[in-house]
């Protein structure tokens, strides 16, 4: 979805009997991709590690339909549904994923590194958000009403680099978005006890902006954010938003060590079951639809030949 | 005992032993015990000093240090060798310079544990063996796990220092059995070397850490079947200040051919420092130089076919030694 780089409000219309077919496809897509995933590895036919976002689909398909396809894009490690919101690709990605012909990145960076267009992620924490900063000072100059949008988690905000790049960007004034996903865990270790005070508090400190979202509802989620993120790009300031979200899945495969009742919980509060009851006359057929379309996007990536990659040669001895 | 085991309950013996070792590091303590499961049953046994922190690996090398500036013994994990890279500054210019800066010695008890290597598909920034980047800082002594050499002592040996050291795991190890070759070769080790051989005078001499211990034996099996070449293993614990005891000086008189095999790519690597050592002492008896056997330069991708490609394995060093010697 293109919008205008001139802040036009935009009309985002309620959400009484859940959210639309376009973007419950997408969610469900995004939720089909990452069990998929899962299958593939418990299987034995994916190689490495990978980071699922079940739970948090919702949140970047709510944010892509406030940002320009010229936005930049900044993901993480748990970056499956970042990019799946912002480009409608689950054959390129899960061909990166298992290192198969079309991999978007050749199958070099996998999972957790990779760029297109204007998007990129890379998996060491907190080392994306001065890169944005960067990238949001150039916007600034050459694209001004364009921004530098970056996800990252609770537990990054351990890293020093969060904070260096609050304060340059406050400072100069850079049109740079923080979409925080606050899953309430960072890996093993709960919010509680990893983080003081409150990321509020950081951002202000630092004179940033800071919205709480609670609602898993994209349609509201959007109306509530579209002027604050207009307003990124208008007056080039920037802006933390932050999500009250769930990690419903292994922080990677199988690490969960979390109680079977805590993780059951956090599923009854999960955006599908949500959905599943609002929308229950198309939920069951999306939903089908979802998955049949990974089924068959799995099976003909699982039977492409490896990816091809030129870029290292044997120089010694 | 898997090498994991072992290194394990070095860590849980030095708990005991040292009240004042503290154990810091992201999602160390049970039940999760660390990603790769190293300090299991850790913090369950001594809670107030194995702590968990959040993501924050400069500052926790810096805690590290001001627990050793109090006198307190300190040990960090840090999760992927590669995020090292954000401990460099408290470790170079911290740390390492604290032991002698300020005019007389201190004394600075930390180690600092890293996973690194590939052959696990975790990607370009999950992957790196970054040993080379801390190779010839002063007081920064550098070790590496080796399925030869028992941890507790290893660990002894780091603190008896009394300057930090850092101690580089190949995760490829951590399910790997201590101690075993199989015959025809054997183990001894000596002056923190451990040294595998066939009995007789070699034909060449291969020096590697213990994250391709495995490797460069299998390339000198397969050089023994097929070639009918006859190495000498030599795997040091400590990797800098590199040292090659006298012990070692008749396999390199016999052999007069040295390889050092690691797994970082080229460009200013240990093995480097490893050859100007070997050419400083043996120069006059060797039949060429040192020769450096590496990974490919590049990144080290994700894909399984793509990663094989680019790690130094078995084939790479078979090939590598068999050309320089043959031609
Ligand atoms: C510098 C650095 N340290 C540690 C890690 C290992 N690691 C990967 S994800 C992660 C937890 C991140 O937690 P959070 O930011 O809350 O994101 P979430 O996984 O919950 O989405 C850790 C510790 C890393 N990738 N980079």
């Amino acid at each position: 979805m293109t919008r205008p780089v001139t802040a036009e409000p935009a009309v985002f219309p309620a959400e009484a009997d859940g959210p639309d077919d376009a973007d419950l496809s997408l969610m469900l897509m995004i939720r089909a991709f990452e069990l998929k995933l899962l299958d593939l590895f418990g299987r034995g036919l994916l190689n490495g590690t990978t980071h699922t976002c079940l739970g948090q689909e919702y949140i970047p398909v709510a944010m892509e339909a406030l940002l320009d396809p010229g936005d930049h894009v900044f993901s993480n490690h748990r970056g499956h549904g970042h990019y799946l919101a912002r480009f409608r690709d689950p054959a390129g990605l899960l061909a990166e994923i298992m290192g198969r012909e079309g991999a978007v990145c050749a199958g070099v960076g996998g999972s957790q590194h990779i760029r297109r267009d204007r998007f990129l992620s890379t998996g060491v924490q907190g080392e994306s958000l001065p890169v944005a900063a960067g990238v949001a000072l150039h916007l600034k100059r050459a694209e001004p009403g364009r921004l530098a949008c970056v996800y990252i988690g609770d537990g990054t905000f351990g890293e020093g680099a969060v904070y260096e790049a609050f304060n340059i960007a406050s400072l100069w004034a850079l049109p740079l978005l923080v979409v925080v996903e606050n899953n309430g865990i960072a890996q093993s270790t709960p919010t509680s006890r990893h983080l003081a005070g409150s990321i509020a508090g950081r951002a202000a400190a630092f004179g940033i902006d800071h919205h709480l979202v609670e609602s898993s509802d994209v349609t509201e989620i959007r109306r509530t954010l579209d002027p604050l993120v207009s307003r990124v790009r208008s007056r080039s300031t920037p802006l933390v938003v932050e999500f009250v979200t769930r990690r419903l899945g292994p922080h990677s495969k199988g690490d969960d060590t979390r109680p079977a009742p805590a993780v059951q919980a956090l599923r009854e509060q999960d955006w599908y079951a949500r959905c599943a009851a609002a929308c229950s006359g198309r939920f069951p057929r999306l939903d089908a639809e979802a998955r049949a379309h990974i089924d068959a996007v799995a099976a003909e990536v699982t039977a492409r030949g490896p990816s091809r990659w030129e870029g290292t040669r044997w120089e010694g001895p | 005992m898997r090498v994991a085991e072992n290194l394990n309950a070095a860590l849980a013996a030095l708990l005991a032993r040292e009240p004042n070792l503290y154990l810091l590091g992201e999602d160390v303590v049970d039940p999760y015990g660390g990603a790769f499961k190293i300090t299991r049953g850790l913090s369950t046994g001594f809670p107030d000093r194995v702590l968990s922190t959040p993501i924050s690996e400069n500052a926790v090398t810096g805690l590290a240090a001001g627990l050793a500036l109090s006198g307190d013994l300190a040990i960090v994990e840090i999760m992927f060798g590669d995020f090292a890279a954000l401990a460099f500054d408290q470790l170079l210019n911290f740390a390492s310079k604290s032991v002698s800066m300020y005019g007389s010695r201190l004394p600075m008890r930390m180690v600092v544990r890293c996973p690194v290597g590939g052959g696990r598909g975790y990607g370009p920034t999950h992957s790196q063996s970054p040993q080379k980047h801390f190779v010839g800082i002063p007081n920064l002594a550098l070790y590496e796990l080796s399925p030869f050499h028992d941890n507790l002592a290893v660990f002894e040996e780091m603190f008896a220092r009394a300057e930090p050291c850092v101690f580089f795991e190949d995760k490829v190890l951590y399910t790997r059995r201590m101690g075993a070759v199989e015959p025809p070769f054997s183990v001894e080790v000596s002056g923190g070397v451990a040294r595998v051989s066939l009995g007789g005078p070699p034909d060449c001499v291969v020096i590697a850490p213990g994250g391709v211990a495995h490797r460069a034996l299998a390339a000198m099996r397969s050089l023994l079947v097929e070639e009918e070449i006859a190495g000498t293993l030599l795997v040091p614990s400590r990797l800098y200040p590199f040292d090659l005891p006298d012990v070692f000086d008749a396999d390199v008189r016999a052999a007069r051919r040295v390889f050092v095999v690691e797994e970082s790519t080229a460009g200013g690597t240990w093995g480097a420092e490893v050859a100007h050592v070997v050419h400083r002492r043996h120069w006059g008896r060797l039949a060429l130089p040192v020769t450096l056997i590496h990974s490919l330069g590049g990144v080290i991708p994700t894909a399984a076919h793509l990663e094989r490609a680019a790690l130094v394995n078995e084939s790479t060093i078979h090939s590598a030694i068999r050309e320089t010697i043959r031609g």
